[in-house]
C-alpha cells in the first residue's frame, strides 16, 4: 500500500482547470519527484492533498484513509507535513517562535523540547538567530527554517514546493542535501520541483506534469534519460 | 496653570479607556483583516450589560468587568464563526456592507431594549478624587484608566508569551505560511474576533463609569475608535493606546479651551493632520 495514493485529483480555479484527473502514489520511504514548468499545476497539487485548495473531482487516500475534504490542520496533524512555494516563513516571529509554530499540532506538542534541539543540531544557523524575526534572515536561512518548522509537525510525509527556488547554488545543493539526508533517516518524500535534472537523480518514482495533466511516469532514472525530458527540460 | 494639570491627566485617564476600546478594533483587523463596523455597538451593548447588573444585582461595574467581557468574547467569537467567516475572502465591500448592517441591527436593538434615553451608573465613589503631588484625578477615572491599562498589557503578554497568542500573531503574519503549518486558521480567527469583542466589553464597561450609556453614542464610538486607530498605527497595540490618550487629551482641553461641543474637532483635525503627515499612524509600520 502506498503511503499516500493521489487518485484522480481535479481543481478548478474559476474557469481555469489547475489540475486535470491527477494520479500520483508515493511509497513510504521514497522520494517522489513531480515535475514540470512553471503554472504546470504543480502547486495546485500540494495545496489540494494538504486541504488549502478545495479538490473539484478525485480523492486523496493516506495510509488508507480518505482524506478528501478534510481541513488542512487536520490532514497536517495526520503527519502530511510541507515546505511551501517561497518558505512563507512568518516574517514578524522570531526564528524560535516560528518552529514552535510547526508544533503547534496536537501530534506534535508533548515533543517540541527535543525536537526544538534537534533541528538546532540540524541547522546551526538556526540556532544562532533563534531570536532574530524571520523576516531578517537570508532566503537560504529562511529556507531551513520552512524545513524545520515543518520537521517540528512530526511529519511521517513532506511534500516540497520548489525548494530551490531563488536560492543562490550552493544554497540550492545544500538543500537538496538536506532532502537527502531526511530521506536516508525514513522520511517519506513528494518533491516537486523545476530543477528537473537534481530531482530526478533523486527520486525513485517520478512523473512530469503539463499543464495540469501527468503526461509521464517513471522511475528517475528513467525520466532522466527519456529524450522527451531531456528535450523539454534538460535542453539536451 | 494646576487646572490645565488636572484636565491633561483626566484627558490621559479617559484617554486609555478609549486606547483599550481601540486596542479592541486593531486586533479584529489586524487579525482577521476585517473592519468592524459594529464596534461602537458593541461597546454600547456592554455599557447597557453594566448598566443593568449594576441595577438588578447592585454590583459595581469594575466587578462585572469579567463576567461582560466574556460574554462579549462570546458574542465575538459567535459572531466571526457564522456571521464574518463566510465573508472572508469576498471583495471588501461585501464585508463592509454585512458589518454595517450588523451595525444598524444592534443600534436598533438598543433602542428598541433599552430606548433613547440615557442611563447612568452610580457609584459610590462617582465624586471621590485623588490627590496625586499638584494633581487632583477623578477616582473613577484613576480606576477606569488602571483596569485598562492592567487589560492591555495582559493582552501584551498573551501575544507575546504565550503558544495560542504567538499563533494569532502568525495567523496576522502570513496567512498561507499559517495553513501551511496546520494551524486551525478559522479558529484562530473566531478567537481573534472574540478578543476583540472582549476588549470593547472590558471598555464599556469602564467606559459607563464616566459616560452615559444611551444608543446613539454608538456611532460616535465607533469613529472614536477609528480615528484612534489609524492616529495610532493600524496593527500596533502601542499605537492604539498612544492614539487613545492623544485623542483623550484633545477633547479634554478643547472641551475646557474652547467649550465641549466642539472637542470632535480636535479630534478630526488630528486625524487629518497624521494622514496628511503619517499615513501609517504614529507607532504604525510603512506598509
Amino acid at each position: 500500500m502506498s503511503l499516500i495514493s493521489i487518485e484522480e485529483v481535479s481543481v478548478r480555479y474559476g474557469d481555469a482547470q489547475a489540475l486535470d484527473r491527477v494520479s500520483l502514489a508515493v511509497e513510504e520511504g521514497e522520494i517522489a519527484a513531480l515535475i514540470g514548468a512553471n503554472g504546470a499545476g504543480k502547486t495546485s497539487l500540494i495545496r489540494a492533498v494538504s486541504g488549502i485548495v478545495p479538490l473539484a473531482g478525485g480523492r486523496v487516500v493516506f495510509r488508507g484513509q480518505d482524506i478528501t475534504g478534510w481541513p488542512s490542520h487536520r490532514i497536517a496533524d495526520l503527519g502530511i507535513g510541507q515546505v511551501a512555494e517561497g518558505r512563507q516563513v512568518f516574517p514578524t516571529l522570531t526564528v524560535e517562535e516560528n518552529l514552535r509554530m510547526g508544533a503547534f499540532l496536537p501530534r506534535a506538542r508533548a515533543k517540541l523540547a527535543p525536537t526544538l534541539e534537534r533541528i538546532y543540531g540540524l541547522f546551526p544557523r538556526l540556532a544562532e538567530r533563534r531570536r532574530q524575526t524571520a523576516g531578517t534572515l537570508s532566503g537560504g536561512e529562511q529556507q531551513m527554517l520552512a524545513i524545520g518548522r515543518c520537521l517540528m509537525g512530526q511529519p511521517d510525509l513532506i511534500m516540497f514546493d520548489e525548494p530551490s527556488l531563488g536560492l543562490a547554488p550552493t544554497v540550492v545543493q545544500e538543500v537538496f542535501r538536506t532532502i537527502r539526508r531526511l530521506n536516508e533517516d525514513g522520511m517519506t518524500i513528494l518533491l516537486v520541483e523545476q530543477n528537473v535534472a537534481q530531482s530526478l537523480r533523486l527520486a525513485g518514482h517520478a512523473a512530469v506534469l503539463e499543464q495540469g495533466r501527468v503526461t509521464l511516469t517513471g522511475t528517475g532514472a528513467g525520466l532522466l534519460a527519456d529524450d522527451r525530458v531531456r528535450q523539454a527540460y534538460l535542453g539536451l | 496653570m494646576t487646572v490645565y494639570l488636572d484636565i491633561v491627566a483626566s484627558g490621559v485617564l479617559t484617554g486609555l479607556v478609549y486606547g483599550l476600546m481601540a486596542l479592541g478594533l486593531s486586533v479584529i483587523f489586524g487579525v482577521v483583516r476585517v473592519v468592524n463596523f459594529a464596534h461602537g455597538e458593541l461597546t454600547v451593548a456592554a455599557m447597557y450589560m453594566a448598566w443593568v447588573l449594576a441595577g438588578s444585582l447592585g454590583v459595581d461595574p469594575i466587578l462585572t468587568l469579567p463576567l461582560i467581557a466574556a460574554a462579549l468574547f462570546a458574542v465575538g467569537y459567535a459572531l466571526q464563526r457564522h456571521l464574518v467567516e463566510p465573508f472572508i475572502g469576498r471583495p471588501e465591500h461585501e464585508q463592509f456592507m454585512l458589518l454595517l448592517a450588523v451595525s444598524i441591527i444592534m443600534l436598533n436593538g438598543l433602542l428598541l431594549a433599552f430606548g433613547p434615553d440615557a442611563r447612568h451608573v452610580p457609584v459610590d465613589y462617582a465624586y471621590d478624587s485623588i490627590e496625586l503631588g499638584p494633581m487632583l484625578l477623578d477616582t473613577v477615572r484613576v480606576y477606569a484608566a488602571a483596569a485598562a491599562v492592567a487589560l492591555a498589557l495582559g493582552l501584551y503578554l498573551f501575544f507575546r508569551f504565550t503558544d495560542l497568542g504567538t499563533a494569532i500573531r502568525a495567523c496576522a503574519d502570513n496567512l498561507l505560511g499559517a495553513q501551511v503549518v496546520g494551524l486551525d486558521v478559522r479558529r484562530l480567527y473566531a478567537l481573534a474576533f472574540g478578543l476583540g469583542c472582549a476588549l470593547v466589553g472590558a471598555s464599556g464597561t469602564l467606559m459607563v463609569l464616566m459616560r452615559d450609556a444611551t444608543p446613539i453614542l454608538a456611532v460616535q464610538l465607533t469613529l472614536l475608535a477609528f480615528i484612534v486607530v489609524i492616529i495610532g498605527g493600524l496593527g500596533s497595540m502601542a499605537g492604539a493606546l498612544v492614539g487613545g490618550v492623544l485623542i483623550g487629551v484633545s477633547e479634554a482641553l478643547a472641551g475646557f479651551v474652547l467649550m465641549p461641543s466642539l472637542k470632535s474637532l480636535f479630534s478630526y483635525g488630528l486625524l487629518i493632520l497624521v494622514l496628511l503627515l503619517r499615513p501609517e499612524g504614529l507607532m504604525g509600520r510603512r506598509a
